[in-house]
């Protein structure tokens, strides 16, 4: 039996929005979506430029590299060149999502089952999430960090912050622990640790600067063996320069922890890209869908969301002129799709590449791939050879030693498990943005710092490194290098200050 | 549970800080573009904003990337007639495939950033640095404007005025005046009370208890009878009348519009008032403007017929000065007025004549106006009337300011050097 459907026009009210968001609510629970409480505010296209000027944080310390992004997007905005999102959602507990006002009502409800249910869910539920952020306490650590900075500004001027959130900026890529995962600490232990930042200033004076040789750093022909520092080469450049820069002030240091912070708080976002608009997505869809088979929803309603659902999983092929790369909504959402078609009506081809999940129950598969993979792996385990053939994905190598593009890989049986490959490791954060990791500090001379960047591929720096230098050189205070390194042959040096020749 | 919040009249400049900082950072290049304006700009068009252009490479914030070398593989989609092992040219132009970065991290293919800065800061950037000479004057007017302040608090009023927290704060001191004695009484009746019923059931006064009840119920009434508010209680913010400091600025724009003076001539010379007059604005809230033309005969006249109307014949200075002078003493006294005097010509005079002019500025004008500029807009040599202004200049070196002008790309430096900050020399 049809139900009357919840509303007809297009316009919306509060009253609807809160009609709508019980009966997506209804039926996200049917499909067990685990969510945080959702908070839904709505707000004007200027406040939307302001979310997009901060990042999409309902709050941000000031600083005019979002001024910039603001006056981007509003002459972007208001030439026409572009739209604004429909809307952001805050991984945050509760969920912060943004609904712009100028929607028509299905639009609101599009992004309340896409953005309240879809992406909520996938904050509560990905390792990454899980283990890198802090829903509840974003929001309080975001006060705590605008509030700590104007009050730097007002101390040391606005300048000197200025200068030092640049440099922070600039390295904030390097600000994150890729491989390391942090332990769960207990209150004690965290107690203990604040204690040990504040003394970090005691900890400047320690061995590490204590300057005065001692016997067996140096060997008979005078040459030094001192061990390296840090003993392994680290990846974390912002923690590193946090805890060692030798003349940091502790507000310095504070202020490099926020950067850092923040870097890791949206780390877990730029690694699951895909899976994480694919998972909303295919939740909008599924969601409405549901909706409008109960006859909830007006078949006017349907065709305006397949409408918007159609163009934002578009994928313009290479030689388009929109063509800016893979969508990744279009990948998320049609491997999502994917996998729910492989658990439900398996072909033998699928049997055969995932006899594991094919027929199995797809809601579990697909809450299982949602909890456990990030881009790279949930490509590189889940794209079948059927959607490689839908999107007629190809790959091309370009080797600076041949003269032409090669197409190495295409959608046929030979391809299926490279192409797969190659796209998987496009997806890799760690071969995407340049391995520079700090190697050494020449603690008993002149204090420079040698950082190493390890050449995957072969692929050479850009020149943009010697601005980056300069930053470094900013943050540490005495010399900067860097050496490119293929194997163990140091391929490529930078310096700052630069050097003759 | 979704809570749905309305957030739309919270405020919508939380990006006004950060895009004040911006501003800020690039104000070099924004002053470039705010000058360009103003030489390239139609005359009226100085009162609408300004875009400004920054080039990408100055503005980018530069991360580590790869750059282009190495092996590569990428995954494209849409393929149509490749098969394995196909060769493609590599495209022209920037490293194949350099990395998935995007476009603008490479500071590749995007060439500019501009954006619109409005009217405000515009003239903020125009203005810059630039001060009126011999600040104005404020004048108590008696007829003028007044505003209301506040003074105090007064036990009258009307109710828009109402003060609620005193209200309320004295309403609740005479609550507290009027039932202290009562409540007292209450207090320890409730004390005894309690005292009462700890005692065992049936060591109990039970008479003494419920009179105590009762008279508890006697008191209580009567604290509760006393009104929460009474009209006694009501205060009113006090607001007085106060007449404000008002300054008003009165600007004569004189111009010579004899025979030499061509169309473009003075096209240069209302650029010159223009600004002037937006620069006074920034100052004074009213300002009132006087056109004096001159050739043999100076008039008063509106604005269409002075920029616009063409005349021919000699030139007499003198004639625009002297009639300067008599608006001044007729409708903008000096005590009342700031008065700026704006004079623009080619530089021809009647050569008898520059002397009186001397005479005049130094007599009856300088001494009453607070600044006085000459702009001479000519390619040729100085003529007489030049070297008289120079002596003027010399005697009254802070009211009195000349400058020469040969294109109209010099008008807004030119414009500077007058107005700049002084020192305290």
């Amino acid at each position: 039996m049809k139900k009357k459907p919840i509303s007809t026009g297009s316009e919306w009210t509060f009253e609807l929005l809160e009609a709508y968001d019980s009966a997506i609510s209804q039926e996200a629970e049917r499909f067990e979506l685990d969510t945080y409480p959702n908070q839904i505010e709505v707000i004007t296209s200027e406040q939307m430029m302001d979310a997009y000027a901060s990042v999409g944080m309902p709050l941000n310390y000031n600083h005019w590299s979002f001024g910039k992004q603001f006056v981007q997007t509003q002459q972007n905005y208001q030439r026409g060149r572009m739209g604004l999102a429909y809307e952001i959602v805050i991984n945050s507990s509760p969920c912060i999502s943004y609904l712009m006002e100028e929607n028509t009502m299905t639009m609101q409800a599009l992004v309340i089952a896409h953005a309240c249910y879809g992406h909520n869910s996938f904050f509560k539920g990905n390792y990454l999430f899980r283990t890198w952020t802090n829903a509840t306490a974003i929001i309080d650590y975001l006060v705590f960090a605008k509030h700590y900075i104007t009050r730097c500004e007002e101390q040391y001027g606005i300048e000197e912050v200025e200068q030092l959130l640049d440099s922070c900026h600039a390295l904030q890529n390097y600000g994150v622990n890729r491989y390391k995962r942090p332990q769960p600490i207990s209150a004690e232990e965290e107690k203990k640790r604040q204690q040990d930042r504040s003394e970090i200033l005691q900890q400047q004076v320690n061995q590490l600067w204590d300057t005065i040789p001692k016997k067996d750093e140096v060997d008979a022909d005078g040459k030094s063996n001192a061990p390296r520092f840090p003993p392994e080469p680290e990846e974390n450049i912002l923690y590193f320069l946090e805890k060692n820069a030798p003349l940091l002030e502790p507000w310095q240091r504070e202020v490099i922890r926020i950067a850092r912070k923040t870097a890791q708080y949206f780390y877990p976002q730029k690694q699951t890209q895909v899976m994480n608009e694919g998972w909303a997505c295919f939740w909008h869809y599924t969601l409405l869908h549901s909706l409008y088979d109960k006859g909830l929803v007006t078949d006017g309603f349907m065709m305006e969301f397949l409408h918007s659902h159609s163009s934002v999983v578009y994928q313009p092929p290479f030689d388009s002129p929109y063509f800016s790369g893979i969508n990744p909504y279009t990948l998320g959402y049609h491997m999502m799709q994917d996998l729910r078609r492989i658990c439900e009506d398996p072909t033998n081809e699928d049997k055969e590449w995932f006899s594991d999940i094919a027929g199995s129950n797809w809601l579990d598969t697909m809450q299982e791939a949602m909890r456990n993979y990030k881009d790279e792996s949930f490509i590189q385990q889940f794209l079948s050879p059927r959607l490689m053939r839908e999107l007629k994905l190809f790959s091309i190598t370009d080797d600076e030693k041949q003269n032409n593009l090669i197409v190495s890989n295409i959608h046929d049986e030979g391809g299926y498990r490279q192409l797969r490959t190659d796209l998987s490791e496009q997806y890799n954060l760690g071969s995407r943005e340049p391995n520079i990791q700090i190697y050494n500090v020449d603690v008993r001379g002149d204090r420079s710092l040698t950082l190493r960047h390890y050449r995957h591929n072969n692929r050479p720096l850009a020149d943009s490194a010697d601005e980056l230098l300069k930053h470094l050189h900013r943050l540490w205070g005495f010399d900067v290098h860097l050496e490119s390194v293929r194997g163990d042959e140091v391929v490529k040096t930078f310096h700052c200050p630069q050097r003759e020749s | 549970m979704s809570y749905i919040i309305d957030r739309r009249l919270n405020g919508k400049n939380k990006s006004s800080v950060n895009r004040q900082r911006f501003l800020k950072r690039y104000r070099k290049h924004i002053k470039q573009s705010v000058t360009d304006a103003i030489k390239s700009r139609s005359i009226t068009d100085l009162e609408s904003g300004s875009e400004v252009t920054i080039p990408s490479k100055d503005i980018s914030e530069p991360i580590f990337h790869h750059g282009s070398g190495g092996v590569n593989h990428r995954v494209f989609p849409g393929n149509k007639e490749f098969v394995v092992g196909d060769e493609l040219q590599r495209p022209s132009g920037g490293g194949a495939g350099g990395g998935q970065g995007k476009a603008s991290d490479s500071g590749e293919g995007e060439d500019e950033f501009s954006f619109q800065i409005n009217r405000d800061e515009f003239l903020e950037f125009l203005f810059e640095n630039l001060e009126l000479p011999h600040m104005v004057k404020k004048k108590l007017q008696d007829s003028g404007d007044f505003k209301f302040v506040q003074a105090g608090f007064s036990n009258e009023g009307n109710p828009e005025r109402i003060n609620i927290v005193r209200s309320l704060r004295s309403a609740h001191a005479r609550r507290i005046a009027l039932s202290g004695g009562t409540r007292r009484e209450i207090k320890a009746l409730e004390k005894e009370q309690k005292a009462l019923m700890e005692k065992p059931e049936n060591d109990r006064d039970d008479q003494r208890l419920s009179e105590i009840e009762q008279r508890l119920v006697v008191l209580r009434a009567k604290v509760s009878k006393l009104p929460f508010l009474d009209t006694f209680d009501l205060k009113y913010n006090n607001l007085i009348k106060t007449p404000v400091p008002s300054s008003k600025a009165v600007m004569f724009c004189v111009m010579d519009v004899s025979g030499s003076m061509t169309q473009a001539i003075k096209d240069m010379a209302k650029r010159f008032f223009l600004l002037l007059y937006m620069f006074l604005q920034r100052a004074y809230k009213q300002i009132d403007v006087v056109f004096i033309r001159h050739h043999t005969q100076a008039k008063e006249v509106d604005e269409e017929e002075f920029f616009y109307s063409r005349e021919t014949g000699g030139t007499i200075v003198s004639s625009a000065i002297a009639l300067t002078s008599d608006v001044i003493e007729e409708r903008y006294p000096p005590a009342d007025w700031n008065i700026y005097v704006a004079q623009a010509s080619d530089g021809d005079n009647w050569d008898g004549d520059s002397d009186s002019c001397r005479e005049l500025l130094m007599k009856k004008v300088l001494p009453k106006v607070q600044y006085f500029s000459y702009v001479e807009i000519t390619t040729g040599e100085h003529q007489n009337l030049w070297f008289e202004y120079e002596k003027v200049r010399n005697t009254y070196p802070e009211t009195f300011a000349m400058q020469k002008i040969e294109r109209s790309g010099d008008i807004y430096p030119v414009f500077r050097e007058l107005f700049s900050k002084r020192g305290d020399d």
